[in-house]
């Protein structure tokens, strides 16, 4: 049984040779360079364009400007296509646009020969804008009399969803309630998957063929096709293998203006690689989401009221949207249940690159925000914030009648204790209780909600290929991507399983190409094992029933009696081998009577979802006077179900936890006031975490077989992501009783809230002479 | 590939001097690492470069018959940090160029870039300046020797001459004799970063440990350019070492410095951290040296 | 101005080789475009992410930043070099793979040309120490967790083989 073994990757020995080929690599090394000209306003409107001097640099072959490109709107978000045009996506680009929104808006794109040229003609483009006012917060850009972004949207409000239940109203009369509010920062932040967005596209056979990174080719193609006015089929879309995504790459960045600048040169090959820089605020970003919580809490700590505000920061463009803000707070009611609700999301435009798809998609903003004010509750109250969390916690048996999500086990308790356990959190705790003194410790934690997929939103179904050589060994096709995370391998192990054939006999077709691969939308929502599980199951069950129908005919023998074991067709009464799948598959094709090319196709429609939860534990030790603070530890437990590959699963997690230590301390994009220009668009003056940056991290699981899913598995790819920065959050509290709600908890802010805690004022005595500030 | 109009690679000292004078609106590249990023950045481009890259010559570190170690402008950092010689005599020179980057960045960027630059966050600038360094430049009209103070003019900007190569860094033996250093950097990650602000110091004993004969401080990002505090070092030179003398220094600091509010820190952060830092290297550096406080 | 062109002359994987180049490429432009080493990835061009790391006299250094025709007379590796001509993993390479140190596998040349370096010393390091020497390369997938894991793995069997001679 290849389920549950951490098999070698499949792909491993290719990426550690080099010999696995990502876009750059398979683009012809003589194909044209495009590169895009960003605005350098953040608010305006393009009034002329003069190329004059960058069309005389040598080596361009063509200018395009936002007045030249096709008028079609489309909407970039990697979400599948909905037959009800209520429930599409806000279609609010242009490949190239005159209506600037945000500073690097694109205005022109350049074709030329090599790299230097296209570089020198861009910066020879001379732009005469008309510039508006701008805004960059979403508060201000709601208000009355704000700069506006779109037409349609009024106030800059793109979405406002609510969730009232019970008498919010009545419910904070009740007597002897304790009041607990708060309001809570998350920072705008960037994926930084180290491959830079890339794609090349070309004309063949009549279709815009485009090669690109993405983590959702199918979904890429149809929009690639809208916005350029063709029909679907005219656009071929193929993935190779990507160096990573985390979200960013679940748009439609800039393949369908590849394409169109491939048929403005005749279907010239032209690449367009996304350089570093304006990856940072020409791709997407993580919405920053400002939360306002207050509970109302009765002594005993059950809740009797409780209120949630979300303003969430959506930058230029729709994109992905208000999903992310409504996604963060479906999370507040189901958390910590409670009769008397009144929640409220906004999703607002403002001046500022554009906010998509990223690893958690709106809950490590909401855990943040929930997690740092559950613990400020149990603080107010007295109470331990492991068992106060623990009472009061989603119950067993919880079910969401949006979702139909049921909380079949009691996986947060499982996890809290599993963890709790094996970090030593209660010792640690008592441990920490009085320090004094320049330098203290402390512990936290934190939890995380989360579910698997988009199902009932949006569609969710998936197809699986199966093709059998002669050798017995398998093709398998997903339409579902490899981007990292190790679907391939999982699908691997699962076809293996049902199929009842060695793990090394499963070849995964790594790439997609729209139009060889079978449909699947593609790798987000931590969907892959789950939902491509169902339809690896059913193609495979299929592709089994086949074969033993043949074995029934070689054999003589009833299917009921027969098996495929190993490879190997076995007569269930007594084990005996009958022949090897490759006996069976060459005697099949080659057969003069009955000749077959074994394979199963079929797509799996499914209509459920299921819940994925888990928890942090993080221990700190801040160095009060250098306002710094080093992560020691940092846990996570997860109850993703059965564990398809506990290596990989284990590996994933720690990604996601590098992330959250990333997005709890460091990672924030900075913009300027006065231009609304990105400050720091490079890896240098961004702190995403290096080797340095980190303590060993640990993953622990809880498997619970989900009665759901397939396989017995849910979502894992985002959970990490969710709760470490709170727990982080929580351990500066407990290392120092400073309560900070900002993120990421940087110097900076450690400067301003210990000054305004009076933690700063002289304690030198106190400071050992090699303390290892300089560690 | 770059943007350049023409790359002239030298094949020696006297070379790079002869294609310095052909060709006067060339900029001189050493490692690279940091002219290469401004070219892509578009700030260099279409530039004419003199490469001094491949100039073995001025790479090595000597220590010479008078004591004064000569540390060749085109030494890597990291050869910088295994140089037995530095590791012997001068080992905060090497921390202080340890915390640089990453391997890869130690072991391209050279020491005289870091200085020629005249970056004020340059991790070895403080150091050098806390070691009373002085830097050694030939040009057509031959060689001279000028302190590394003097040398800082103002941001990005330092005393080469048209036609003048940085060849080395010198430090004299009464820069290091009988001294213990520390360095202290300040950035928001443990690698790859900028400083935020680094602090150098370096302290000699009295034979019985209980007084300060002589202390340097100096300090990276504290202004315009890297500085010595010299109301701060008069402070606790010739002092007797005790609780309140640390605090006294690191109040005095404040006289001597002049950092700036930018979006990488605030003043006011930058302030305080100032004191922390000197007094916390200061401390650092009397423990070393076998004191006490 | 017309393209400037130099015959670099210089060992690539062991085996010597020359080739005009234009003097604005840089290594990794050569390296790829020139010569097919597609194990040399560019994930920010300006020595930030260490994605396109290669040995240059037994030294790493970021191939972006460093200019073509420098490698003149020097010994160059890349992650192509260390693997067998029969194709066979090195220790280092193997070990990156058993220990699920690959994810998406783009920094993952670059990770192993900096391991190769610090193995090479022979020398035992504690994981701080090779947190520390590997910090010139990104990672957004793993956490580093296990990379630092395969690392130190293959740091042991090297200083276990040496051992016993």
């Amino acid at each position: 049984m290849s389920i549950g073994k951490s098999q070698i990757r499949v792909d491993a020995p290719d990426k550690v040779t080099g010999r696995a080929r990502y876009t750059d690599d398979l683009c012809d090394k003589n194909a044209l360079v495009a590169r895009i000209l960003h605005s350098t306003i953040a608010h305006g409107e393009v009034k002329s364009i003069d190329t004059s001097e960058a069309e005389k640099v040598p080596g361009v072959v063509k200018i395009l400007t936002c007045f030249d490109v096709p008028h079609f709107k489309f909407g970039t978000a990697g979400h599948p296509w909905h037959l009800d045009p209520g429930h599409r996506d806000v279609e609010d680009r242009l490949l190239l646009t005159s209506r600037i929104r945000f500073y690097g808006d694109d205005v022109a794109a350049v074709i030329a020969e090599n790299d230097v040229a296209a570089a020198q003609a861009v910066r020879a483009i001379k732009v005469e804008y008309e510039e508006f006012p701008f805004v960059l917060d979403p508060q201000e850009a709601m208000k009355d009399g704000a700069p506006q972004l779109h037409e349609d949207f009024p106030n800059n409000i793109l979405g406002h969803t609510t969730i009232y239940r019970g008498d919010f109203d009545e419910a904070i009369k009740e007597d002897g309630l304790i009041k607990v509010e708060g309001w809570y920062e998350s920072p705008t932040v960037q994926h930084c998957h180290i491959e830079p967005p890339i794609s090349y596209a070309y004309m063949e056979a009549g279709k815009v063929v485009v090669v690109a990174s993405t983590q959702i080719p199918h979904i890429v193609r149809r929009i690639t096709a809208q916005a350029l006015g063709l029909p679907w089929g005219s656009v071929r879309l193929v993935k190779p293998y990507i160096g990573g995504g985390f979200g960013n790459k679940q748009d439609a960045l800039y393949e369908p203006l590849n394409a169109w600048l491939t048929t403005q040169v005749g279907g010239r090959m032209v690449k367009l690689e996304i350089p570093r820089e304006d990856t940072f605020f020409a791709t997407r970003v993580r919405h920053a989401i400002r939360f306002h919580i207050t509970s109302y809490v009765r002594p005993d700590g059950s809740f009797a009221a409780r209120e949630f505000e979300a303003f969430s920061d959506q930058g230029a463009y729709a994109s992905h949207g208000h999903g992310i803000a409504a996604k963060g707070m479906g999370a507040f009611p189901q958390l910590y249940p409670c009769d008397n609700l009144k929640c409220d999301a906004y999703t607002v435009f403002t001046n500022k690159p554009v906010a998509g798809a990223m690893r958690g998609y709106g809950i490590p903003q909401a855990m943040f925000a929930g997690e740092a004010h559950i613990e400020d509750v149990a603080k107010a109250l007295g109470k331990d914030p492991l068992d106060y969390r623990k009472q009061f916690l989603m119950p067993v048996g919880y079910a969401d009648s949006f979702s139909r999500n049921v909380n079949y086990f009691d996986s947060f308790r499982q996890c809290i204790d599993k963890g709790m356990e094996q970090f030593g959190f209660r010792e640690k705790q008592k441990e920490y209780a009085a320090q004094t003194g320049d330098i203290r410790r402390g512990v936290g934690l934190a939890v995380f909600w989360y579910n698997t997929g988009v199902w009932p939103i949006s569609l969710e179904s998936s197809a699986c290929r199966i093709v059998m050589n002669q050798d017995g060994t398998v093709q398998l096709q997903m339409g579902e991507t490899e981007i990292g995370q190790g679907a391939d391998t999982a699908f691997a192990q699962m076809t293996a399983a049902t199929l009842g054939i060695p793990f090394e006999h499963v070849h995964v077709i790594s790439a997609q190409d729209t139009d060889i691969t079978p449909f699947g939308t593609g790798a987000y929502a931590s969907r892959q094992t789950y939902m491509g599980g169902f339809a690896v199951r059913q193609t495979a069950e299929q592709m089994k029933a086949k074969i033993l129908k043949h074995a029934e005919r070689m054999t003589r023998m009833p299917v009921s009696n027969l098996d495929i074991r190993d490879g190997n067709i076995v007569r269930t009464t007594d084990n005996a081998v009958q022949m090897s799948l490759g006996e069976l598959a060459t005697n099949v094709l080659y057969s003069m009577e009955y000749s077959e090319h074994i394979a199963a196709e079929s797509t799996y429609q499914i209509n459920s979802n299921a819940y994925s939860f888990g928890c942090s534990f993080a221990e700190v030790e801040v160095d009060i006077p250098m306002c710094k603070v080093k992560l020691l530890r940092l846990t996570n437990v997860h109850d993703c179900g059965t564990l398809i590959n506990p290596a990989l699963a284990e590996a994933q997690v720690h990604g996601g936890m590098s992330m959250a230590i990333g997005y709890g301390l460091s990672e924030k994009c900075l913009f300027d006031e006065k231009t609304g220009r990105q400050l720091n668009d490079n890896l240098l003056d961004y702190k995403l975490c290096t080797p340095v940056d980190h303590p060993d991290l640990t993953a622990l699981f809880v498997e619970n077989h989900e009665p759901t899913s397939a396989y017995g598995t849910k979502a894992l790819g985002e959970p990490p992501t969710c709760s470490g920065a709170p727990a982080i959050r929580n351990a500066i509290l407990h290392a120092t009783g400073v309560a900070i709600n900002e993120a990421p908890i940087t110097p900076h802010v450690l400067f301003e809230e210990f000054s305004q805690a009076g933690l700063l004022e002289k304690t030198a005595k106190s400071v050992p002479a090699m303390a290892g500030a300089d560690r | 590939m770059y943007d350049m109009k023409a790359l002239y690679e030298a094949e020696s000292v006297d070379h790079a001097l002869a294609l310095m004078q052909e060709h006067p609106d060339a900029l001189v590249m050493a490692g690279g690492s940091d002219v290469l990023i401004k070219m892509r950045e578009g700030k260099l481009a279409g530039r004419e470069f003199v490469s001094i890259y491949m100039l073995d010559e001025m790479r090595g570190i000597t220590l010479t018959k008078d004591g004064t170690i000569r540390i060749g402008s085109l030494t890597s950092f990291s050869h910088v940090i295994r140089s037995e010689i530095v590791q012997q005599h001068i080992p905060v020179l090497a921390e202080a160029i340890s915390m640089i980057g990453g391997p890869q960045v130690r072991n391209i960027g050279t020491i005289g870039g870091n200085t020629c630059n005249g970056v004020t966050s340059a991790d070895s600038g403080a150091t050098l300046m806390a070691l009373d360094a002085e830097v050694e430049l030939r040009g057509p009209e031959g060689t001279r020797v000028i302190p590394l103070q003097k040398f800082y003019i103002k941001p990005g900007v330092v005393d080469i001459k048209r036609g003048e190569l940085q060849m080395a860094l010198l430090i004299k033996k009464e820069g290091y004799e009988g001294y213990t250093g520390h360095f202290i950097k300040y950035a928001m990650r443990d690698a790859m970063d900028i400083a935020t602000l680094g602090c150098s110091v370096n302290v000699r004993l009295s034979e019985d440990k209980q007084t300060i004969e002589d202390c340097r401080v100096a300090f990276g990002v504290a202004g315009p350019v890297p500085m010595r505090l010299p109301s701060a070092e008069e402070v606790v030179r010739g002092a007797s070492i005790s609780d309140d003398l640390m605090h006294a220094f690191a109040e005095a600091t404040e006289a001597d410095v002049n950092p700036r509010t930018s979006w990488r820190a605030k003043k006011e952060f930058r302030l305080h951290l100032i004191k922390t830092m000197a007094e916390r290297a200061l401390r650092a550096c009397i423990t070393k040296a076998g004191g006490t406080i | 101005m017309a393209p400037q062109h130099k015959l670099v002359s210089f060992t690539l994987n062991g085996k010597p080789t020359q080739k005009m180049i234009d003097v604005r490429a840089s290594l990794s432009d050569m390296l790829r475009n020139d010569y097919s080493m597609h194990s040399v990835k560019e994930g920010c061009e300006v020595g930030e992410c260490g994605a396109c790391t290669v040995l240059i006299d037994g030294e790493t250094f970021n191939s972006c930043i460093y200019l073509a025709v420098w490698v003149e007379g020097k010994d160059v590796v890349t992650t192509e070099g260390l693997t067998g001509e029969d194709g066979t993993l090195s220790d280092i390479q193997q070990s990156f793979v058993d220990e699920f140190a690959v994810q998406c596998g783009y920094c993952t040349p670059g990770f192993i040309i900096s391991a190769e370096a610090l193995l090479r010393e022979n020398k035992r390091y504690t994981r701080d120490e090779l947190r520390k020497m590997m910090a010139g390369n990104l990672c957004r997938c793993t956490g580093y967790e296990n990379i630092i894991n395969a690392v130190e793995k293959t740091m042991e069997e090297r200083l276990e083989a040496k051992a016993k001679g």
